[in-house]
C-alpha cells in the first residue's frame, strides 16, 4: 500500500501531506500535523473526542480517513481561538463554569458547543443537552458544560445588545 | 482499533463505481460514502475490505426530487440534509421524525440514507420509517438498474440483499396524497442518539368519518430485521380509535427477538407493544387535527 499525497486547509492554512489510505483524519491532524488539541479516544465513533468541523459542520474525526479530506477545510480546536491567540468567549466559559476537569472530552465538547451556538444562537438546555450527546465526558456530571454553553449564549446576547 | 490496510479510489461517476465493482475479481471491494458504519467496522477488524470507492464526489448520488407520488432520495444523501429538507418535512413526515433519532449531530454530518438501509442495521430508524411506507429502492451494476422493493431486502442483521457487484443509487418512498395523515415515530435507547433498543413507526390515514382508511406500521429491534406489521395495518383498517387496542395484538406473532446485551427477548415483546401504542396514537391523533 502506497502513501498518497493531499491537500487539506486546516485551521486557514493550506497542508500537504502524504498519508497511507487507513490513517483516519484525526491520525492525521495529530501525529503528522502535530495539532494535538483534537484528542482520539475510541476510535470508533463512540466518544465524540476527536469531533471536529469539516467544511463547517461538526463531525467525527476517526470516522473518516485523512484520504477523504483532500480538497475540504478543517477547523480544529486550535482553530476556535481568537486571532490573538486568546481563548474564544466559549472555552473562557468552560473555563469560568469548570466545564472540565480532566480535559479529555473538551475539545470535542467545545466543537460540538460551537456548532449548536452557530446554528442557534439562544439554544434551550434540551437543545444543549441533544447537541453535546455524541460527546462523553466522564469527570463533569455534563452539568458545568450545559452552564457554560448557556453563559456563552447570555453574553453573546448581551454583547450584541450594548453593541 | 485501526483499519487494516486497504487500496484507495476516489470515483467522479456512477459508471466509474459500476466498473471498479465489476472488476474486483477476487477482491473484496467496498464503497465508502458517509462510513459512520463502515469505518468502525473497518476500525474493529469486522470489515477488511481491499479497496474502498468513495462515492463522495458523485454529486447523481445526492438530492432529494419531490416525483409528485413519491420522493426520490438519492443514496448518498446525508442524513443532516434529510434533517433540513422541507420536501421531507412537508411530503415525508414519517421519515422526519425518524431521522431525528439517528445517531448525533456529528454522525448525521456524514451518514448517508443509502449507507442506513445498505448496511441493514436491525435497529436503524430509518429502514424502519422507510419500511413502513414500502419504499422502493434502485440497484445498479454495469447490465443496468433494478427497482426492487425495500420489503425482502433485509436479509438478517446486518445482511441485505445485495450483489457485491450492485451500487445502491436511490431511494423512492411513496407519498400519501389523499386524506388526513398523521404519524407517529417513538423509539427506546440508553442514551439520546444511541442505536434504538427497540422502534416503532405509523401513518395512519383517518377517512372524514373518522375511521382508519390507511395504516403502515412497522417496528424495529425486534427480529434480525426491521419488521412491517401487516397484520396490525389490516386489523387497523376500518377500526375507529377504539380498535387500536385490538389490533396491537397481531404483533406479538409477527416478531421473533432475541435477548442481548442491551435487553432481553421478553422485554423487548413487551417494550413494542407500548412503542407501536404510543406510534399510533400520535398518528391517529395528528389525522384528526
Amino acid at each position: 500500500m502506497k502513501q498518497v499525497e493531499i491537500t487539506l486547509n486546516v485551521n486557514g492554512r493550506d497542508r500537504k501531506v502524504a498519508v497511507l489510505p487507513r490513517m483516519t483524519l484525526v491520525d492525521c491532524l495529530r501525529d503528522i500535523l502535530r495539532l494535538t488539541g483534537t484528542h482520539v479516544g475510541c476510535e470508533h465513533g463512540i466518544c465524540g473526542a476527536c469531533s471536529v468541523f469539516l467544511d463547517g459542520e461538526p463531525i467525527r474525526s476517526c470516522l473518516m480517513f485523512a484520504v477523504q479530506a483532500e480538497g475540504h477545510r478543517v477547523t480544529t480546536v486550535e482553530g476556535l481561538l481568537k486571532d490573538d491567540g486568546s481563548l474564544s468567549d466559549l472555552q473562557d466559559s468552560f473555563w469560568e463554569c469548570h466545564a472540565l476537569q480532566c480535559g479529555y472530552c473538551t475539545p470535542g465538547m467545545l466543537v460540538a458547543s460551537q456548532a449548536l451556538l452557530d446554528e442557534i444562537p439562544d439554544p434551550t438546555e434540551d437543545d444543549i443537552r441533544e447537541a453535546i450527546s455524541g460527546n462523553l465526558c466522564r469527570c463533569t456530571g455534563y452539568q458545568q458544560i450545559v452552564e457554560a454553553v448557556q453563559m456563552t449564549a447570555k453574553r453573546r446576547r448581551e454583547g450584541a445588545a450594548h453593541g | 482499533m485501526k483499519a487494516a490496510a486497504f487500496d484507495y479510489v476516489r470515483a467522479s461517476s456512477v459508471d466509474e463505481i459500476c466498473r471498479l465493482l465489476a472488476d474486483a475479481g477476487d477482491q473484496e471491494r467496498k464503497i465508502i460514502a458517509g462510513g459512520q458504519t463502515l469505518v468502525p467496522l473497518m476500525a474493529m477488524r469486522m470489515a477488511r475490505p481491499d479497496m474502498l470507492i468513495d462515492i463522495n464526489d458523485v454529486t447523481d448520488l445526492t438530492g432529494i426530487d419531490d416525483r409528485g407520488d413519491h420522493i426520490a432520495i438519492g443514496s448518498g444523501t446525508r442524513q443532516r440534509a434529510l434533517e433540513r429538507s422541507d420536501i421531507i418535512s412537508q411530503r415525508l413526515p414519517l421519515l422526519a421524525k425518524a431521522v431525528r433519532n439517528v445517531g448525533h449531530q456529528q454522525t448525521r454530518n456524514r451518514g448517508t440514507i443509502g449507507g442506513s438501509i445498505v448496511h441493514g442495521d436491525p435497529s436503524a430508524e430509518l429502514p424502519l420509517a422507510a419500511l413502513a411506507l414500502e419504499a422502493k429502492i434502485v440497484l445498479r451494476d454495469l447490465s443496468g438498474e433494478t427497482e426492487i422493493p425495500l420489503d425482502g431486502f433485509f436479509e438478517a442483521a446486518m445482511v441485505t440483499n445485495i450483489e457485491p457487484q450492485q451500487l445502491l443509487t436511490e431511494i423512492r418512498i411513496p407519498v400519501w396524497q389523499n386524506g388526513a395523515t398523521g404519524t407517529g415515530f417513538h423509539e427506546t435507547a440508553s442514551r439520546q442518539g444511541d442505536f434504538a433498543i427497540v422502534a416503532a413507526a405509523a401513518q395512519i390515514e383517518i377517512s372524514e368519518t373518522g375511521i382508519i382508511a390507511r395504516a403502515a406500521i412497522s417496528a424495529g429491534g425486534v427480529a434480525p430485521s426491521p419488521v412491517k406489521l401487516r397484520a396490525v395495518e389490516e386489523a387497523l383498517v376500518g377500526a375507529s380509535a377504539d380498535g387500536i387496542a385490538a389490533a396491537l395484538g397481531y404483533i406479538d406473532e409477527a416478531i421473533d427477538p432475541d435477548t442481548d446485551v442491551h435487553a432481553t427477548a421478553d422485554y423487548r415483546r413487551r417494550v413494542v407493544r407500548e412503542l407501536v401504542s404510543r406510534a399510533i396514537g400520535d398518528a391517529v391523533a395528528e389525522a384528526s387535527r
